[in-house]
Protein backbone atom coordinates (compact mmCIF):
# COMPACT_ATOMS: atom_id res chain seq x y z
CA UNK A 1 0.00 0.00 0.00
CA UNK A 2 1.18 3.54 -0.72
CA UNK A 3 -0.30 5.20 2.24
CA UNK A 4 2.27 8.63 1.72
CA UNK A 5 -0.45 8.72 -1.41
CA UNK A 6 -3.23 8.09 -0.02
CA UNK A 7 -2.63 10.78 2.78
CA UNK A 8 -1.67 13.29 0.06
CA UNK A 9 -5.11 12.67 -1.48
CA UNK A 10 -6.63 12.91 1.47
CA UNK A 11 -5.11 16.24 2.70
CA UNK A 12 -5.28 17.67 -0.93
CA UNK A 13 -9.36 16.94 -1.07
CA UNK A 14 -9.43 18.14 2.77
CA UNK A 15 -7.29 21.36 2.27
CA UNK A 16 -10.62 22.26 -0.25
CA UNK A 17 -12.68 21.67 2.41
CA UNK A 18 -10.95 23.81 5.00
CA UNK A 19 -10.55 26.55 2.64
CA UNK A 20 -14.54 27.49 2.91
CA UNK A 21 -14.41 25.80 6.23
CA UNK A 22 -16.76 28.98 7.27
CA UNK A 23 -19.16 28.23 4.45
CA UNK A 24 -18.54 24.40 5.64
CA UNK A 25 -19.79 25.16 8.58
CA UNK A 26 -22.44 28.20 8.16
CA UNK A 27 -24.35 26.48 6.13
CA UNK A 28 -25.65 23.25 7.84
CA UNK A 29 -26.19 25.53 10.86
CA UNK A 30 -28.79 27.57 9.34
CA UNK A 31 -30.09 24.95 7.24
CA UNK A 32 -30.38 23.13 10.35
CA UNK A 33 -32.07 26.65 12.40
CA UNK A 34 -34.50 26.74 8.65
CA UNK A 35 -35.46 23.67 9.22
CA UNK A 36 -36.73 23.59 13.07
CA UNK A 37 -38.13 27.44 12.45
CA UNK A 38 -40.24 26.08 9.55
CA UNK A 39 -41.45 22.07 10.32
CA UNK A 40 -40.51 22.51 13.77
CA UNK A 41 -42.95 25.76 14.50
CA UNK A 42 -45.59 24.97 11.59
CA UNK A 43 -46.25 21.78 11.74
CA UNK A 44 -44.31 20.92 15.68
CA UNK A 45 -47.38 22.80 16.38
CA UNK A 46 -50.01 20.38 15.05
CA UNK A 47 -48.03 17.09 15.29
CA UNK A 48 -46.99 17.51 19.24
CA UNK A 49 -44.89 14.06 19.35
CA UNK A 50 -44.34 11.26 17.48
CA UNK A 51 -44.91 7.79 19.70
CA UNK A 52 -43.65 9.77 22.67
CA UNK A 53 -40.69 12.08 20.98
CA UNK A 54 -41.51 16.14 20.80
CA UNK A 55 -42.05 16.46 16.83
CA UNK A 56 -38.80 18.49 16.76
CA UNK A 57 -36.63 15.94 18.38
CA UNK A 58 -37.88 13.30 16.34
CA UNK A 59 -37.06 14.77 13.17
CA UNK A 60 -33.49 15.30 14.04
CA UNK A 61 -31.93 11.90 13.11
CA UNK A 62 -33.67 12.45 9.37
CA UNK A 63 -32.29 15.87 9.41
CA UNK A 64 -28.77 14.29 10.04
CA UNK A 65 -29.35 11.67 7.57
CA UNK A 66 -31.01 13.94 4.76
CA UNK A 67 -27.89 16.42 4.88
CA UNK A 68 -25.27 13.97 5.04
CA UNK A 69 -25.85 11.70 2.88
CA UNK A 70 -26.39 14.47 0.26
CA UNK A 71 -22.93 16.17 1.40
CA UNK A 72 -21.29 12.27 0.60
CA UNK A 73 -22.50 12.05 -2.70
CA UNK A 74 -21.62 15.64 -3.92
CA UNK A 75 -18.17 15.81 -1.94
CA UNK A 76 -17.34 12.40 -3.43
CA UNK A 77 -18.60 13.00 -7.07
CA UNK A 78 -17.00 16.45 -6.84
CA UNK A 79 -13.70 14.97 -5.50
CA UNK A 80 -12.86 12.36 -8.66
CA UNK A 81 -14.95 14.79 -11.13
CA UNK A 82 -12.96 17.47 -11.00
CA UNK A 83 -9.60 15.84 -11.48
CA UNK A 84 -11.46 14.74 -14.87
CA UNK A 85 -12.74 18.10 -15.45
CA UNK A 86 -9.66 19.71 -14.98
CA UNK A 87 -7.18 17.13 -16.50
CA UNK A 88 -5.31 16.77 -13.71
CA UNK A 89 -6.34 13.19 -13.01
CA UNK A 90 -3.31 12.34 -15.36
CA UNK A 91 -1.14 12.43 -12.20
CA UNK A 92 -3.47 10.16 -10.54
CA UNK A 93 -3.47 7.30 -13.26
CA UNK A 94 0.87 7.83 -13.60
CA UNK A 95 1.13 8.00 -10.25
CA UNK A 96 2.65 4.22 -8.47
CA UNK A 97 -0.81 4.19 -6.89
CA UNK A 98 -4.15 1.84 -7.40
CA UNK A 99 -7.37 2.12 -7.38
CA UNK A 100 -8.19 1.00 -4.14
CA UNK A 101 -5.75 3.69 -2.56
CA UNK A 102 -7.53 6.10 -4.62
CA UNK A 103 -10.97 5.44 -3.85
CA UNK A 104 -9.54 5.39 -0.21
CA UNK A 105 -8.23 8.89 -0.25
CA UNK A 106 -11.19 10.23 -2.08
CA UNK A 107 -13.92 8.70 -0.64
CA UNK A 108 -12.56 8.85 3.28
CA UNK A 109 -12.20 12.63 2.50
CA UNK A 110 -15.76 12.67 1.55
CA UNK A 111 -16.62 10.63 4.54
CA UNK A 112 -14.87 12.52 6.94
CA UNK A 113 -16.42 16.15 5.21
CA UNK A 114 -19.88 14.51 5.62
CA UNK A 115 -19.34 13.33 9.00
CA UNK A 116 -18.03 16.31 10.00
CA UNK A 117 -21.26 18.27 9.26
CA UNK A 118 -23.46 15.50 10.60
CA UNK A 119 -22.12 16.41 13.87
CA UNK A 120 -22.03 20.28 13.20
CA UNK A 121 -26.24 19.68 12.87
CA UNK A 122 -26.26 17.42 15.68
CA UNK A 123 -24.95 19.89 17.94
CA UNK A 124 -26.95 22.95 16.21
CA UNK A 125 -30.25 21.15 16.93
CA UNK A 126 -29.43 20.89 20.42
CA UNK A 127 -29.79 24.26 20.70
CA UNK A 128 -33.63 23.88 19.83
CA UNK A 129 -34.72 20.80 21.02
CA UNK A 130 -33.71 17.80 23.65
CA UNK A 131 -32.11 15.02 22.17
CA UNK A 132 -31.25 11.67 24.10
CA UNK A 133 -29.48 9.10 22.56
CA UNK A 134 -29.84 6.26 23.90
CA UNK A 135 -27.48 3.37 21.76
CA UNK A 136 -24.36 5.92 21.12
CA UNK A 137 -22.22 3.34 19.62
CA UNK A 138 -25.03 2.71 17.37
CA UNK A 139 -25.87 6.12 16.38
CA UNK A 140 -21.91 6.28 16.13
CA UNK A 141 -21.63 3.06 13.35
CA UNK A 142 -25.23 4.07 11.31
CA UNK A 143 -23.54 7.66 10.87
CA UNK A 144 -20.11 6.21 9.74
CA UNK A 145 -21.19 3.72 7.96
CA UNK A 146 -23.63 6.32 5.83
CA UNK A 147 -21.01 8.73 4.83
CA UNK A 148 -18.81 5.98 3.67
CA UNK A 149 -21.72 4.05 1.98
CA UNK A 150 -22.82 7.60 -0.16
CA UNK A 151 -19.29 8.88 -0.55
CA UNK A 152 -18.56 5.09 -2.28
CA UNK A 153 -21.79 6.16 -4.46
CA UNK A 154 -21.13 9.58 -4.96
CA UNK A 155 -17.67 7.99 -5.83
CA UNK A 156 -19.47 6.23 -8.51
CA UNK A 157 -21.16 8.83 -10.12
CA UNK A 158 -18.43 11.11 -10.29
CA UNK A 159 -16.23 8.31 -12.54
CA UNK A 160 -19.67 8.36 -14.42
CA UNK A 161 -20.78 11.54 -14.59
CA UNK A 162 -19.06 12.97 -18.30
CA UNK A 163 -20.70 16.77 -17.12
CA UNK A 164 -21.79 18.82 -14.18
CA UNK A 165 -25.27 18.04 -15.04
CA UNK A 166 -25.22 14.58 -14.63
CA UNK A 167 -23.01 14.92 -11.07
CA UNK A 168 -26.71 16.75 -9.90
CA UNK A 169 -28.89 14.47 -11.66
CA UNK A 170 -28.70 11.52 -9.27
CA UNK A 171 -28.73 13.30 -5.88
CA UNK A 172 -31.68 15.47 -6.82
CA UNK A 173 -34.14 13.24 -8.97
CA UNK A 174 -33.10 9.66 -7.18
CA UNK A 175 -32.02 10.36 -3.47
CA UNK A 176 -33.79 13.67 -2.49
CA UNK A 177 -37.12 12.50 -2.88
CA UNK A 178 -36.13 9.15 -1.66
CA UNK A 179 -35.05 10.92 1.93
CA UNK A 180 -38.15 12.99 1.80
CA UNK A 181 -40.49 9.84 1.24
CA UNK A 182 -38.41 7.95 4.11
CA UNK A 183 -39.88 8.98 6.87
CA UNK A 184 -37.80 11.81 7.37
CA UNK A 185 -40.09 14.09 8.51
CA UNK A 186 -42.66 11.32 9.67
CA UNK A 187 -43.02 8.02 11.34
CA UNK A 188 -43.72 5.30 8.60
CA UNK A 189 -46.88 4.45 11.13
CA UNK A 190 -48.72 7.58 10.38
CA UNK A 191 -49.47 6.61 6.41
CA UNK A 192 -52.40 4.68 5.35
CA UNK A 193 -51.64 0.78 5.07
CA UNK A 194 -50.95 0.81 1.28
CA UNK A 195 -48.17 3.21 1.30
CA UNK A 196 -46.96 2.13 4.69
CA UNK A 197 -46.56 -1.07 2.29
CA UNK A 198 -44.85 0.89 -0.57
CA UNK A 199 -42.30 2.66 1.79
CA UNK A 200 -40.74 -0.61 2.54
CA UNK A 201 -39.17 -0.69 -1.31
CA UNK A 202 -37.23 2.85 -0.26
CA UNK A 203 -33.99 1.88 1.07
CA UNK A 204 -33.85 4.88 2.68
CA UNK A 205 -36.77 3.88 5.32
CA UNK A 206 -34.29 1.27 6.89
CA UNK A 207 -31.58 3.83 6.96
CA UNK A 208 -33.42 6.69 8.71
CA UNK A 209 -35.47 4.06 11.17
CA UNK A 210 -32.07 2.68 12.16
CA UNK A 211 -30.56 5.68 13.35
CA UNK A 212 -33.50 7.27 14.66
CA UNK A 213 -33.24 3.44 16.76
CA UNK A 214 -30.21 4.65 18.44
CA UNK A 215 -31.37 8.20 19.54
CA UNK A 216 -34.88 6.85 21.19
CA UNK A 217 -35.55 3.36 20.57
CA UNK A 218 -38.35 3.93 17.72
CA UNK A 219 -38.02 1.92 14.52
CA UNK A 220 -40.49 1.65 11.63
CA UNK A 221 -38.57 -1.55 10.36
CA UNK A 222 -36.29 -3.99 12.78
CA UNK A 223 -33.17 -2.50 13.76
CA UNK A 224 -31.68 -6.07 12.11
CA UNK A 225 -32.62 -4.95 8.58
CA UNK A 226 -31.79 -1.41 8.96
CA UNK A 227 -28.10 -2.75 9.88
CA UNK A 228 -28.66 -5.36 6.82
CA UNK A 229 -29.57 -3.01 4.42
CA UNK A 230 -26.78 -0.39 5.30
CA UNK A 231 -24.23 -3.31 5.01
CA UNK A 232 -25.94 -4.46 1.53
CA UNK A 233 -25.81 -0.91 0.28
CA UNK A 234 -21.94 -0.70 1.12
CA UNK A 235 -21.71 -4.09 -0.50
CA UNK A 236 -23.11 -3.16 -3.41
CA UNK A 237 -21.23 0.17 -3.78
CA UNK A 238 -17.70 -1.39 -3.19
CA UNK A 239 -19.01 -4.54 -5.58
CA UNK A 240 -19.22 -1.55 -8.58
CA UNK A 241 -16.02 0.28 -7.48
CA UNK A 242 -13.98 -3.06 -7.78
CA UNK A 243 -15.48 -3.87 -11.42
CA UNK A 244 -14.61 -0.13 -12.40
CA UNK A 245 -11.14 -0.89 -10.84
CA UNK A 246 -11.08 -3.90 -13.20
CA UNK A 247 -11.67 -2.88 -16.35
CA UNK A 248 -10.89 0.93 -16.07
CA UNK A 249 -14.09 2.09 -16.46
CA UNK A 250 -14.58 5.90 -18.02
CA UNK A 251 -10.78 6.16 -16.04
CA UNK A 252 -8.08 4.73 -18.37
CA UNK A 253 -8.77 4.81 -22.21
CA UNK B 1 25.41 3.14 -21.57
CA UNK B 2 22.40 1.52 -20.08
CA UNK B 3 19.24 1.13 -21.81
CA UNK B 4 17.09 2.96 -19.02
CA UNK B 5 13.71 2.51 -21.14
CA UNK B 6 13.20 0.06 -23.28
CA UNK B 7 9.66 -0.26 -25.76
CA UNK B 8 8.80 -2.82 -27.50
CA UNK B 9 6.46 -3.68 -30.46
CA UNK B 10 4.13 -1.10 -28.57
CA UNK B 11 0.79 -0.63 -30.14
CA UNK B 12 -2.60 1.42 -28.80
CA UNK B 13 -5.88 0.93 -30.69
CA UNK B 14 -8.12 3.84 -29.28
CA UNK B 15 -11.60 2.31 -28.53
CA UNK B 16 -13.06 3.59 -31.93
CA UNK B 17 -10.84 1.19 -33.49
CA UNK B 18 -7.94 3.99 -34.34
CA UNK B 19 -4.80 2.67 -34.23
CA UNK B 20 -2.28 5.19 -33.06
CA UNK B 21 0.54 3.39 -32.30
CA UNK B 22 1.40 0.65 -34.65
CA UNK B 23 4.32 -1.07 -33.15
CA UNK B 24 7.21 1.10 -32.01
CA UNK B 25 10.37 -0.05 -30.66
CA UNK B 26 12.89 2.21 -28.96
CA UNK B 27 15.53 1.58 -26.70
CA UNK B 28 16.66 5.33 -24.34
CA UNK B 29 19.79 5.35 -23.12
CA UNK B 30 20.50 6.41 -19.62
CA UNK B 31 21.25 10.33 -19.24
CA UNK B 32 20.44 11.65 -22.85
CA UNK B 33 17.90 13.72 -24.27
CA UNK B 34 15.37 12.20 -26.94
CA UNK B 35 13.47 14.43 -29.20
CA UNK B 36 10.86 12.99 -31.08
CA UNK B 37 9.75 15.11 -33.66
CA UNK B 38 6.55 14.27 -35.15
CA UNK B 39 3.50 16.66 -36.75
CA UNK B 40 0.07 16.96 -34.80
CA UNK B 41 -1.76 13.62 -34.38
CA UNK B 42 1.55 11.45 -35.14
CA UNK B 43 1.04 9.25 -31.69
CA UNK B 44 3.77 11.33 -29.72
CA UNK B 45 1.36 11.66 -26.39
CA UNK B 46 -0.30 8.38 -27.24
CA UNK B 47 2.86 6.80 -26.74
CA UNK B 48 3.87 9.08 -23.95
CA UNK B 49 0.61 8.49 -22.26
CA UNK B 50 1.22 4.55 -22.56
CA UNK B 51 4.06 4.42 -21.00
CA UNK B 52 2.97 7.06 -18.01
CA UNK B 53 0.02 4.52 -17.51
CA UNK B 54 -2.35 6.83 -18.34
CA UNK B 55 -3.47 5.16 -21.36
CA UNK B 56 -3.65 0.97 -21.11
CA UNK B 57 -1.11 -0.51 -24.37
CA UNK B 58 -3.20 -2.85 -26.89
CA UNK B 59 0.18 -4.83 -27.01
CA UNK B 60 3.47 -4.36 -26.86
CA UNK B 61 5.81 -4.28 -23.48
CA UNK B 62 7.41 -1.29 -21.75
CA UNK B 63 9.97 -1.71 -19.50
CA UNK B 64 11.70 1.47 -17.04
CA UNK B 65 15.01 0.74 -15.38
CA UNK B 66 14.13 -3.14 -16.05
CA UNK B 67 10.82 -2.41 -14.45
CA UNK B 68 7.33 -3.71 -16.56
CA UNK B 69 5.17 -1.02 -16.32
CA UNK B 70 2.12 -3.23 -16.14
CA UNK B 71 3.09 -6.01 -13.59
CA UNK B 72 5.79 -3.93 -11.75
CA UNK B 73 4.12 -0.55 -12.46
CA UNK B 74 5.25 1.08 -8.67
CA UNK B 75 8.53 0.34 -9.14
CA UNK B 76 8.36 1.27 -12.72
CA UNK B 77 6.00 4.78 -12.22
CA UNK B 78 8.18 6.23 -9.74
CA UNK B 79 10.96 6.52 -12.11
CA UNK B 80 8.52 8.77 -14.71
CA UNK B 81 8.23 12.44 -14.37
CA UNK B 82 5.33 13.32 -16.83
CA UNK B 83 4.71 17.15 -17.68
CA UNK B 84 1.92 16.78 -19.82
CA UNK B 85 1.16 18.31 -23.23
CA UNK B 86 -1.50 20.69 -21.34
CA UNK B 87 -2.05 22.87 -18.58
CA UNK B 88 -3.70 20.90 -16.12
CA UNK B 89 -3.76 22.22 -12.27
CA UNK B 90 -5.95 22.47 -9.60
CA UNK B 91 -6.60 26.05 -9.44
CA UNK B 92 -7.53 27.37 -5.86
CA UNK B 93 -4.67 25.08 -4.52
CA UNK B 94 -1.06 26.81 -3.70
CA UNK B 95 2.18 26.53 -5.80
CA UNK B 96 3.60 25.01 -2.50
CA UNK B 97 0.71 22.32 -1.98
CA UNK B 98 0.29 21.63 -5.39
CA UNK B 99 4.14 20.01 -5.41
CA UNK B 100 4.19 18.48 -1.95
CA UNK B 101 0.79 16.67 -3.04
CA UNK B 102 2.72 15.11 -6.30
CA UNK B 103 5.38 14.12 -4.49
CA UNK B 104 2.83 12.42 -1.92
CA UNK B 105 1.29 10.72 -4.39
CA UNK B 106 4.39 9.03 -5.55
CA UNK B 107 5.29 7.42 -2.06
CA UNK B 108 7.49 10.46 -0.36
CA UNK B 109 6.92 12.45 2.31
CA UNK B 110 7.08 16.13 2.27
CA UNK B 111 10.69 17.19 2.46
CA UNK B 112 10.45 20.69 2.60
CA UNK B 113 13.90 21.66 1.67
CA UNK B 114 13.94 19.30 -1.23
CA UNK B 115 10.55 20.68 -2.59
CA UNK B 116 12.10 24.06 -1.57
CA UNK B 117 15.35 23.24 -3.70
CA UNK B 118 12.57 22.45 -7.04
CA UNK B 119 10.49 25.73 -6.51
CA UNK B 120 14.24 27.54 -5.97
CA UNK B 121 15.24 25.25 -9.52
CA UNK B 122 12.35 26.71 -11.76
CA UNK B 123 12.54 30.44 -10.06
CA UNK B 124 8.82 29.53 -8.28
CA UNK B 125 9.72 30.16 -4.65
CA UNK B 126 8.50 33.80 -4.66
CA UNK B 127 5.08 32.30 -6.21
CA UNK B 128 4.91 29.20 -3.62
CA UNK B 129 2.03 31.02 -1.69
CA UNK B 130 0.29 31.88 -4.96
CA UNK B 131 -2.63 29.89 -5.93
CA UNK B 132 -2.23 28.42 -9.30
CA UNK B 133 -5.04 30.44 -10.85
CA UNK B 134 -2.90 34.27 -10.01
CA UNK B 135 -0.21 32.30 -12.37
CA UNK B 136 0.87 33.22 -15.38
CA UNK B 137 0.91 30.59 -18.48
CA UNK B 138 4.65 30.20 -18.20
CA UNK B 139 4.43 30.11 -14.85
CA UNK B 140 1.84 27.22 -14.83
CA UNK B 141 3.92 25.07 -16.97
CA UNK B 142 6.67 25.70 -14.14
CA UNK B 143 4.65 24.04 -11.82
CA UNK B 144 3.83 21.25 -13.94
CA UNK B 145 7.27 20.21 -14.46
CA UNK B 146 7.88 21.00 -10.62
CA UNK B 147 5.44 18.54 -9.83
CA UNK B 148 6.89 16.27 -12.44
CA UNK B 149 10.65 16.50 -10.32
CA UNK B 150 9.28 16.15 -7.10
CA UNK B 151 9.53 12.59 -6.75
CA UNK B 152 13.01 13.06 -8.21
CA UNK B 153 12.27 10.92 -11.50
CA UNK B 154 15.17 9.47 -13.07
CA UNK B 155 13.00 9.93 -16.38
CA UNK B 156 11.61 12.20 -17.56
CA UNK B 157 8.69 13.00 -20.51
CA UNK B 158 8.27 16.03 -21.31
CA UNK B 159 5.45 16.90 -23.68
CA UNK B 160 5.53 19.71 -26.26
CA UNK B 161 7.11 21.65 -23.52
CA UNK B 162 7.57 25.15 -25.33
CA UNK B 163 4.38 24.79 -27.74
CA UNK B 164 2.75 28.13 -27.43
CA UNK B 165 5.19 29.08 -25.13
CA UNK B 166 7.02 33.00 -25.49
CA UNK B 167 10.75 32.95 -27.33
CA UNK B 168 12.20 34.00 -23.26
CA UNK B 169 10.38 30.85 -21.81
CA UNK B 170 11.22 28.62 -24.32
CA UNK B 171 14.66 29.49 -23.92
CA UNK B 172 14.57 28.49 -19.96
CA UNK B 173 13.28 25.68 -21.21
CA UNK B 174 16.28 24.47 -22.53
CA UNK B 175 17.89 25.76 -19.83
CA UNK B 176 16.46 23.73 -17.14
CA UNK B 177 16.52 20.90 -19.35
CA UNK B 178 19.88 20.94 -20.17
CA UNK B 179 20.43 21.73 -16.26
CA UNK B 180 18.24 18.59 -15.63
CA UNK B 181 20.60 16.69 -18.07
CA UNK B 182 23.69 18.07 -15.94
CA UNK B 183 22.06 16.18 -13.02
CA UNK B 184 21.62 12.96 -15.01
CA UNK B 185 17.75 13.00 -15.98
CA UNK B 186 17.31 10.93 -19.03
CA UNK B 187 15.04 13.39 -20.84
CA UNK B 188 12.12 12.18 -23.75
CA UNK B 189 10.66 15.50 -25.20
CA UNK B 190 8.17 15.84 -27.73
CA UNK B 191 7.82 18.48 -30.24
CA UNK B 192 7.00 20.31 -33.65
CA UNK B 193 9.87 22.38 -33.68
CA UNK B 194 12.52 21.29 -35.32
CA UNK B 195 14.84 23.92 -33.97
CA UNK B 196 14.17 22.74 -30.51
CA UNK B 197 15.49 19.12 -31.46
CA UNK B 198 18.14 20.76 -33.14
CA UNK B 199 19.27 22.80 -30.43
CA UNK B 200 18.98 20.27 -27.20
CA UNK B 201 18.43 17.01 -28.37
CA UNK B 202 21.32 13.93 -28.66
CA UNK B 203 19.04 11.55 -30.28
CA UNK B 204 16.55 12.43 -32.66
CA UNK B 205 12.76 10.17 -34.04
CA UNK B 206 11.00 11.09 -36.09
CA UNK B 207 7.16 9.78 -35.88
CA UNK B 208 4.29 10.10 -37.79
CA UNK B 209 0.88 8.01 -38.25
CA UNK B 210 1.61 6.32 -35.44
CA UNK B 211 5.23 4.54 -36.53
CA UNK B 212 8.49 5.59 -35.83
CA UNK B 213 10.56 6.11 -39.15
CA UNK B 214 13.72 6.75 -37.62
CA UNK B 215 16.36 7.27 -34.07
CA UNK B 216 19.30 8.55 -34.83
CA UNK B 217 22.36 10.54 -33.10
CA UNK B 218 21.21 14.15 -33.92
CA UNK B 219 24.77 15.22 -35.62
CA UNK B 220 24.67 11.68 -37.57
CA UNK B 221 21.44 12.20 -38.93
CA UNK B 222 22.10 16.03 -39.81
CA UNK B 223 25.46 14.40 -41.65
CA UNK B 224 24.24 11.52 -42.96
CA UNK B 225 21.09 12.99 -44.54
CA UNK B 226 21.86 16.44 -44.83
CA UNK B 227 23.49 17.54 -48.23
CA UNK B 228 25.36 20.55 -48.37
CA UNK B 229 25.13 22.88 -51.15
CA UNK B 230 28.17 25.14 -52.58
CA UNK B 231 26.85 28.76 -54.67
CA UNK B 232 29.28 30.27 -56.63
CA UNK B 233 28.97 33.55 -57.10
CA UNK B 234 30.00 35.03 -61.06
CA UNK B 235 30.92 38.74 -61.37
CA UNK B 236 29.09 38.63 -64.71
CA UNK B 237 25.94 37.03 -65.26
CA UNK B 238 25.68 34.09 -67.79
CA UNK B 239 22.03 32.81 -69.48
CA UNK B 240 23.22 29.03 -70.17
CA UNK B 241 25.52 26.69 -67.97
CA UNK B 242 28.63 26.28 -70.26
CA UNK B 243 28.60 22.06 -71.58
CA UNK B 244 31.79 21.57 -70.19
CA UNK B 245 30.58 22.36 -66.42
CA UNK B 246 27.40 19.66 -67.30
CA UNK B 247 28.77 16.59 -65.75
CA UNK B 248 28.45 18.65 -62.25
CA UNK B 249 23.87 18.68 -62.65
CA UNK B 250 24.42 22.49 -61.72
CA UNK B 251 21.48 24.83 -61.36
CA UNK B 252 21.79 28.61 -62.05
CA UNK B 253 20.51 30.44 -60.11
CA UNK B 254 20.46 34.72 -58.89
CA UNK B 255 19.58 36.20 -62.54
CA UNK B 256 22.41 33.62 -63.87
CA UNK B 257 24.87 35.30 -61.34
CA UNK B 258 25.17 31.66 -58.84
CA UNK B 259 25.84 28.33 -60.01
CA UNK B 260 24.48 26.05 -57.34
CA UNK B 261 26.46 22.61 -56.41
CA UNK B 262 25.20 20.12 -54.71
CA UNK B 263 27.36 17.74 -52.68
CA UNK B 264 26.89 14.97 -50.21
CA UNK B 265 29.08 15.68 -47.17
CA UNK B 266 30.06 11.80 -46.72
CA UNK B 267 31.21 11.07 -50.36
CA UNK B 268 34.45 9.94 -50.65
CA UNK B 269 35.21 12.79 -52.96
CA UNK B 270 33.01 15.83 -52.74
CA UNK B 271 34.14 17.02 -56.79
CA UNK B 272 34.44 21.05 -55.26
CA UNK B 273 38.25 20.91 -56.43
CA UNK B 274 36.99 19.41 -60.15
CA UNK B 275 34.27 21.80 -60.08
CA UNK B 276 35.89 25.16 -59.25
CA UNK B 277 38.90 24.31 -61.70
CA UNK B 278 35.94 23.72 -64.17
CA UNK B 279 34.49 26.91 -63.69
CA UNK B 280 37.79 28.65 -64.13
CA UNK B 281 38.27 26.67 -67.23
CA UNK B 282 35.33 27.67 -68.83
CA UNK B 283 36.62 31.33 -68.06
CA UNK B 284 33.96 32.32 -65.50
CA UNK B 285 34.99 35.02 -62.91
CA UNK B 286 34.21 34.12 -59.22
CA UNK B 287 33.47 36.56 -56.65
CA UNK B 288 32.06 34.90 -54.01
CA UNK B 289 31.54 31.01 -52.60
CA UNK B 290 28.96 30.21 -50.23
CA UNK B 291 28.14 26.67 -48.70
CA UNK B 292 24.76 25.58 -46.54
CA UNK B 293 23.56 22.83 -44.98
CA UNK B 294 20.04 21.26 -45.59
CA UNK B 295 18.80 21.40 -41.76
CA UNK B 296 16.58 19.17 -39.57
CA UNK B 297 13.48 20.86 -41.02
CA UNK B 298 14.41 19.59 -44.50
CA UNK B 299 15.66 16.43 -43.54
CA UNK B 300 12.26 15.92 -41.13
CA UNK B 301 9.90 17.45 -43.80
CA UNK B 302 11.46 14.61 -46.63
CA UNK B 303 10.78 11.79 -44.58
CA UNK B 304 7.19 12.98 -43.49
CA UNK B 305 6.44 13.10 -47.01
CA UNK B 306 8.50 9.88 -47.98
CA UNK B 307 10.86 11.13 -50.01
CA UNK B 308 13.70 10.23 -48.05
CA UNK B 309 15.48 6.91 -46.32
N1 LIG C 1 -8.80 9.12 -26.64
C1 LIG C 1 -8.68 9.00 -27.98
N2 LIG C 1 -9.61 8.31 -28.67
C2 LIG C 1 -9.49 8.17 -30.01
N3 LIG C 1 -8.50 8.66 -30.76
C3 LIG C 1 -7.54 9.36 -30.11
C4 LIG C 1 -7.58 9.56 -28.69
N4 LIG C 1 -6.50 10.28 -28.33
C5 LIG C 1 -5.82 10.51 -29.48
N5 LIG C 1 -6.43 9.96 -30.55
C6 LIG C 1 -5.98 10.00 -31.95
O1 LIG C 1 -4.71 9.39 -32.00
C7 LIG C 1 -3.86 10.08 -32.90
C8 LIG C 1 -2.59 10.46 -32.19
O2 LIG C 1 -2.87 11.46 -31.25
P1 LIG C 1 -1.76 12.06 -30.31
O3 LIG C 1 -1.03 10.94 -29.68
O4 LIG C 1 -2.40 13.03 -29.40
O5 LIG C 1 -0.83 12.80 -31.36
P2 LIG C 1 0.29 13.92 -31.14
O6 LIG C 1 0.56 14.03 -29.68
O7 LIG C 1 1.47 13.41 -31.91
O8 LIG C 1 -0.23 15.18 -31.72
C9 LIG C 1 -4.65 11.26 -33.41
O9 LIG C 1 -5.16 10.93 -34.69
C10 LIG C 1 -5.77 11.42 -32.43
O10 LIG C 1 -6.92 11.91 -33.05
MG1 LIG D 1 0.41 15.60 -28.46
Amino acid sequence: MNWSAIAAIYRFEMARFFRTLAQSFLSPVLSTSLYFVVFGTAIGSRIQEVEGVSYGAFIVPGLIMLSVVMLAITNASFGIYFPKFLGTIYELLSAPVNFIEIVIGYVGAAATKSLFVGLVILVTANFFVDIRIEHPLAMAAFLVLTCLSFSLLGFIIGIWASNFEQISLVPQLVVTPLIFLGGTFYSISMLPPLWQTITLFNPVVYLISGFRWSFYGLADVPITFSLLAILAFTGICLGIIGWIFKTGWRIRS
Amino acid sequence: MTTILSIKDLRKSYADGFEALKGVSLDIEEGEILALLGPNGAGKTTLISTVCGITTPTSGSVTAGGHDIQTEFRAARKMIGLVPQEIALEPFETVWNTVRFSRGLFGYGSDNARIEEILRKLSLWDKRKNSIKELSGGMKRRVLIAKALAHEPRILFLDEPTAGVDVELRKDMWEIVAELKQAGVTIILTTHYIEEAEAIADRVGVIDKGELLLVQDKDTLMAQMGKKQIEVMLTDPITDIPDSLSAHNLTLNGNGRALVYTYDTNADRTGITTLLNDVAQAGLVLSDVQTRQSSLEEIFVNLVSGEAV
